[in-house]
């Protein structure tokens, strides 16, 4: 059977579209199952990698406090990194926005007149959204991890930031690459297609210019960027071509190399379950005199995109705390019923919606935030502990509160409406006067009979609320 | 801190506004069942609302105001037992942040929070209460609130007290540790979502085979019993399909000797 495809194009306005999107994935039943089959599997993963409680209480302590250690550092780190990225031989290029990040690649492209990037994975090239800018200049940029590029090849984005195909069947894959792949027959045979995919991915390592990838941590002490991944694809697209571009948020750096297992371990461990990832590799310098393999040269690009504005708030800091494994969207009951792509942002899921706002302003995802039932269950299985709830609280305060001088966030107040916050004034000046709330309740109770039969959001599946015909109060009274 | 050697004579009881609106019996049976331990309850009259729905919803200030009236109600040192996980765990743990910057009420919030317990919890830990099983066989599948879980931690209680009747067996519905989808404000917000959620909640509750649903949080009940009745209605049935009840009422009735069911 053919799964429907996934509605909607994608788009940078996540707020405008995203009630619609997300009806569309509940209402399919279809989606509705399979996504639930994928995160169980992801969680049942990880949960066989924690079997005691306490060892993953101590190590999540351990995860927040490395992260937050670091994050303190920050600046000066940035300056150590550069300087020892420098010193191994590797370049250091600063972006502000995704438009500078992409003229800085694309220039390096440019001065090796380069026509083909292999890209390993990474999620800030989405974030930039790399591959048009590199069209557009006549570039090809070529997805290397198998679910990249299956989503390249369905002209998709990534619905998961571990797992970019989750929202494909083998079936749709099968399609695709029979539609696509030259001289490729139809076969739903997992193996086989990996095999397809591998046999086209093998020829393009060899003909690229220009290898792109992310990456994981980077060690500021001694200038490494470390890059975790399981395909091999990673380690081809740093090693193959004779340039290798990086890019990465500048909060992904850490200050001593002994702060990487703990990361490493909690990241694979929280993200697919796995005690290690098939590669690690640990990027230090170009190809030396001497060696036979290595690219000749190496840079890196270090993109803020909204992360120094997370990073000025002590409480909204903590978002930088994140190391990307994903754990979060696998628990979370909402991107289990809609999925990545309803989003309409880079990151989806929780960390979508706490991360998002910090790229693209509030005007653009000011109603992301609300789409949390607060069930915490993200806050309990991230691995360096961020409060998302917490967080989500804070978002919704910054977005619906009226637009004041020196906001905290780009676009404080863009959800702002004044008959809500009018409600809310109405409903705390009851709720803060027993008297008030005294009458107000004894008229709902009184005239229970008025309480409409239709309660927006409420009664679509749902019998309406309505109030005891005797609140508690008056039952403890009539006691004898 | 109350250790279990200190029972306490006297408590404030907090209804919240959902019980003393929509589920009224619920806080009359856990005033009855803690009244049965030979526990003072004493219900201040001026009690209201936690300030939970506007907090959650981005109005700290309107939480505040409302906040700030709940913390000047409990002046006796006597623990403070509140019959819903979530408005305890307002309470509990966010009571101190929002008074921040408030010296004075930012002491008093801490004050408070030291002595707030979630019903079952009380009856657990501080009360070592042992329901003594009048009823006959039954099996009930119990929904924990996320609050309740992971803010209070006290999910474990509410099953021991289940556990601890003999002639009730605890029906183990899917995905439990899920959300039911209420989450307050987002029920009416994300209306879709919300809907999808309390459909699979309901759906695997169904499917347990338990006679009714019991709960510690009357928010999640709203949505999961309200779910539960418009599909019977949907669907033409007559009584209904998932019956439920707070635990409190559920336990009175287990433990009340005249009566057998």
């Amino acid at each position: 059977m053919n799964a429907p495809q996934t509605p909607h194009a994608l788009h940078f306005m996540p707020s405008a579209g995203f009630r619609a999107r997300a009806k569309d994935v509940v209402e399919n039943p279809f989606l509705r199952q399979s996504f639930r089959g994928a995160m169980d599997f992801l969680m049942s993963k990880r949960a066989a990698q924690f079997p005691d409680p306490e060892e993953l209480e101590s190590l999540r302590r351990l995860g927040e406090r490395i992260r937050q250690y670091n994050l303190a550092k920050l600046p000066d780190l940035l300056v150590q990194l550069e300087s020892n990225l420098t010193r191994n031989g590797i370049q250091v290029h600063w972006a502000e926005t995704p438009e500078e990040a992409n003229a800085i690649i694309l220039g390096i492209c440019q001065k090796h007149s380069a026509k083909l990037m292999v890209k390993g994975k990474s999620m800030v090239s989405e974030e930039i959204e790399l591959n048009h800018a590199a069209e557009a200049a006549g570039i090809g940029a070529l997805e290397s991890d198998m679910g990249e590029y299956i989503v390249q090849l369905a002209h998709e984005k990534p619905s998961h930031i571990i797992m970019p195909a989750i929202h494909k069947t083998k079936e749709q894959i099968a399609k695709l690459f029979h539609e696509n792949v030259p001289g490729v027959d139809y076969t739903d045979n997992v193996d086989a297609l990996i095999q397809i995919g591998r046999n086209v991915l093998r020829q393009k390592f060899l003909e690229a210019d220009i290898g792109l990838s992310g990456v994981n941590f980077a060690v500021a002490e001694t200038g490494t960027l470390c890059l975790v991944e399981n395909e091999g694809n990673g380690r081809m697209c740093t090693t193959a071509p004779p340039v290798h571009i990086a890019i990465t948020g500048i909060e992904k750096i850490v200050e001593k190399l002994e702060h990487v297992p703990p990361l490493l371990s909690l990241l694979t461990r929280s993200a697919t379950g796995q005690n290690i990832s098939t590669y690690f590799n640990m990027i230090s310098s170009p190809r030396k005199p001497g060696e036979k393999d290595g690219p000749g040269e190496v840079h890196l690009v270090l993109l803020d995109n909204g992360r120094s504005q997370a990073y000025a708030d002590e409480q909204l800091r903590k978002t930088l705390q994140c190391i990307r494994c994903g754990a979060c969207m696998n628990h979370c009951p909402v991107y289990t019923r809609i999925g990545g792509h309803a989003y309409g942002t880079t990151y989806p899921g929780p960390i979508g919606k706490i991360i998002s706002p910090h790229m693209l302003g509030l005007e653009a995802t000011a109603n992301m935030a609300t789409a949390s039932s607060l069930c915490g269950a993200c806050g309990e299985v991230c691995p360096v502990k961020i409060p998302i709830p917490e967080l989500l609280i804070r978002l919704r305060e910054e977005s619906f509160t009226a637009p004041h001088a020196n906001p905290t966030m780009r676009g404080q107040g863009a959800g702002h409406n004044a008959r809500i916050s009018a409600i809310w004034r109405a409903w705390s000046a009851i709720y803060a006067s027993p008297a008030l709330y005294r009458a107000a309740s004894w008229l709902a109770s009184r005239f229970r009979w008025l309480t409409p039969r239709r309660q927006a959001g409420w009664t679509s599946v749902r019998t309406p609320l309505q109030p005891a015909p005797k609140r508690l109060r008056d039952l403890i009274k009539e006691r004898p | 801190m109350h250790s279990r050697s200190a029972y306490p004579t006297d408590v404030y009881f907090f209804a919240t506004c959902v019980v003393d609106q929509f589920f009224p019996g619920a806080g009359m049976d856990a005033i009855t069942l803690l009244e049965r331990q030979g526990i003072r309850v004493h219900f201040p009259e001026e009690q209201t609302c936690c300030g939970q729905p506007a907090y959650t919803s981005g109005f700290p200030d309107e939480a505040r105001k409302v906040a700030a009236l709940q913390l000047s109600l409990f002046p006796n040192d006597w623990p403070v037992v509140v019959p819903s996980g979530s408005c305890a765990g307002m309470m509990k743990h966010h009571y101190p942040t929002l008074f921040a910057d408030d010296p004075a009420r930012k002491a008093a919030a801490e004050k408070l929070s030291a002595r707030v317990y979630e019903l079952t919890q009380f009856l657990v830990d501080v009360l070592n209460f042992k329901p003594e099983d009048c009823g006959s066989d039954c099996t009930v599948v119990l929904h924990t609130s996320c609050s309740a879980r992971r803010e209070m931690g006290v999910h474990v209680t509410g099953r021991k007290l289940i556990g601890d009747l003999a002639k009730v067996k605890l029906a183990q519905q899917d995905h439990e540790s899920e959300c039911c989808g209420f989450g307050g404000t987002f029920s009416v917000k994300q209306p879709e979502i919300s809907a999808a959620m309390v459909e699979d909640k309901v759906k695997a509750l169904k499917a347990t085979g338990a006679e009714r649903v019991v709960s510690a949080d009357c928010g999640c009940l709203m949505n999961i019993l309200g779910h539960a009745a418009w599909k019977d209605q949907q669907e033409g049935r007559k009584t209904p399909s998932l019956p439920g009840e707070h635990i409190a009422t559920f336990l009175l009735r287990r433990t009340a000797k005249e009566n057998t069911q």
